[in-house]
């Protein structure tokens, strides 16, 4: 039985006095690969920020390691082990790729070798492209520099915000292969995501967010299955 | 051909007050994108600090170099203190109000420090005495460069040189930039943007103690306004750089002295202010973000 690395009882968060997040509950456990589906402003986006301690919650509680960091502030939740690739890859544009993956290592006493030769062998068109302006690379590129950066951090939970949005295909692909690269090392992952179809093929675990509430949880084969899950999220018609 | 090789002098020496000045600017723009209005008023209350240190310590009998390295090491610590105490006071509780909050803040701080000034020193010009640094000067192209000019242009290059160093290979540094790029990102990285927001103002009230000290010793006569006249000229030398530019700065700051000094020595010094005004007009026409304007666009 795999203890529970992250859980979340009953979180509210609101912007003013509009709530984007209405009380849910999640639980990753350790080495697990969790998605959270949802259309557009379902809140999935909230959740992850809300866990990294960029927005402050107006009640429920986070549990991360038998820990409250319901109250940690952002900077301090990275050095606790879990970092994030934020939605819309959010790297440094003026600063050189290399400089982004050391940032990733800021709440290092130093930038860990073998964390970035490991990155660079997951993503060989980082190490191509280390000195250049990380808002000339590409989407796709931009997105690994992303994922890169947060595993510089050394995480046991990596948060990624999905990390298919608006990247050709092709690099589609090599990203979902990359974090089940990365999670066969041992790295919880929790995945937020849209394309449902390739993000439930990737995890064990899914739950599935509809304007701030969960409304369906399940492992990820049988939510692939759920013929709700198929009309809303998957394109098919019932 | 001298008059023009003077000014050249001159200019660079006005200069480096502007760009140490403007740095103070640029840097806390470039993190929190706010006005730090009450800099100028730092950059005043250091000369006025300054002057009271070197009246206690001349005389001492400690050696003359021994009390300017006092003066200035003390000076820039006190400013720095009242950077952070600044910060805290006025700028820190507001982070998330509406931007005109924290602009009313500014103003009011900047007046505040201005009136304290004021009240504590008097409504009159006090005046550095002679004999700070050696008569000496020295004749190169026909110019003539004091000591206390050669002293202020070297230090300004050395200061300069150091913080690019700092910003650039350093992982404070690198810290810095990537806060003044996306805050909530430097976040994810684990830095303390309150941190290094802190470190700015140091950063920013140091090189304007320094600017501060300058005025005293190469202008003498120091007042309670100073700080909105140069704190003014700083700052459009800052926008000429490009705001939140750091060598766009140090570049806006000698070209402003440059320009300055010229149209003293050509036209007259009664125009150089509104030349300058003129500069930055035709300057913002042409190149809206500064002369090093914005640092390369993200592409997606
Ligand atoms: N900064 C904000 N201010 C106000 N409302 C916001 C803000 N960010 C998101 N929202 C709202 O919160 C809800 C959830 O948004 P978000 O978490 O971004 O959803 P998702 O990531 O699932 O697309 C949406 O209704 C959105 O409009
Ligand atoms: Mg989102």
């Amino acid at each position: 039985m795999s203890e529970n690395l992250l859980e979340v009882k009953d979180l509210v968060v609101s912007y003013g006095s509009i709530e984007a997040i209405k009380g849910i509950s999640f639980d990753v456990k350790k080495g697990e690969i969790v998605s959270i589906l949802g259309a557009n402003g379902a809140g999935k986006t909230t959740t992850l920020r809300t866990l990294s301690g960029l927005l402050k919650s107006k009640s429920g509680q986070i549990i991360y390691e038998g820990t409250d960091i319901t109250k940690v502030p952002a900077h301090k939740i990275v050095a606790m082990g879990i970092s994030q690739s934020p939605e819309g890859r959010q790297v440094f544009g003026t600063l050189t790729v290399e400089e982004n993956i050391r940032l990733g290592a800021y709440t290092k006493k130093r930038a860990d070798k073998e964390t970035q030769e490991w990155i660079y062998e997951l993503f060989p068109r980082l190490l191509e492209r280390r000195k250049q302006l990380a808002g000339t690379l590409s989407g796709g590129e931009q997105q690994m520099l992303a994922i890169s950066r947060a595993l510089m951090a050394q995480p046991q939970l990596l948060l990624l915000d999905e990390p298919s949005l608006g990247i050709a295909p092709i690099l589609v692909n090599m990203i979902f292969q990359a974090i089940n690269k990365i999670a066969s090392t041992g790295v919880t992952v929790l995945l937020v995501e849209q394309n449902a179809k390739a993000a439930l093929k990737l995890a064990d675990r899914g739950y599935v967010l509809d304007v701030g509430h969960v409304t369906i949880k399940g492992n990820a084969k049988d939510l692939l299955n759920d013929p709700k899950v198929q009309e809303a999220y998957l394109g098919k018609k019932g | 051909m001298d008059i023009f090789i003077q000014q050249i002098v001159n200019g660079l020496t006005i200069g480096s007050i502007f760009a140490l000045v403007a740095l103070g600017y640029t840097m806390v723009y470039g993190v929190m994108k706010l006005i730090n209005f009450a800099h100028g008023d730092m950059v005043a209350l250091s000369a006025y600090v300054g002057l009271v240190l070197y009246t206690q310590f001349v005389g001492s009998g400690m050696p003359q170099a021994f009390i300017i390295i006092l003066v200035f090491l003390i000076t820039a610590l006190i400013i720095a203190a009242a950077g952070v105490i600044l910060e805290r006071l006025a700028y820190r509780p507001l982070r998330n109000a509406p931007r005109l909050s924290a602009v009313v803040s500014a103003l009011g701080a900047s007046m505040l420090i201005q009136n304290g000034i004021m009240l504590y020193w008097g409504p009159n010009i006090l005046t550095f005495p002679i004999g700070i640094f050696p008569e000496t000067s020295w004749v190169i192209f026909g110019a003539t460069i004091t000591f206390i000019q050669a002293f202020m242009l070297i230090l300004t290059v050395v200061l300069m040189v150091s913080l690019t160093m700092f910003i650039n290979f350093t992982k404070y540094g690198t810290a810095i930039r990537a806060s003044s790029i996306n805050q909530d990102a430097a976040k994810l990285m684990g830095i303390n943007v309150n941190m290094v927001v802190t470190i700015i103002f140091i950063i920013g009230a140091v090189l304007g103690s320094v600017g501060g000290l300058f005025i005293g010793i190469y202008y003498r006569g120091i007042e309670f306004t100073l700080g909105w006249n140069y704190g003014l000229s700083a700052f459009i030398a800052a926008i000429l750089g490009g705001i939140g530019n750091i060598p766009g700065s140090m570049v806006g700051g000698y070209l402003l002295g440059l320009f300055t000094a010229l149209i003293s020595g050509y036209v007259s010094s009664v125009w150089a202010e509104a030349f300058t005004y003129i500069l930055l007009i035709v300057i913002l026409i042409f190149r809206p973000t500064g002369i090093l304007g914005e640092r390369v666009a993200e592409k997606v």
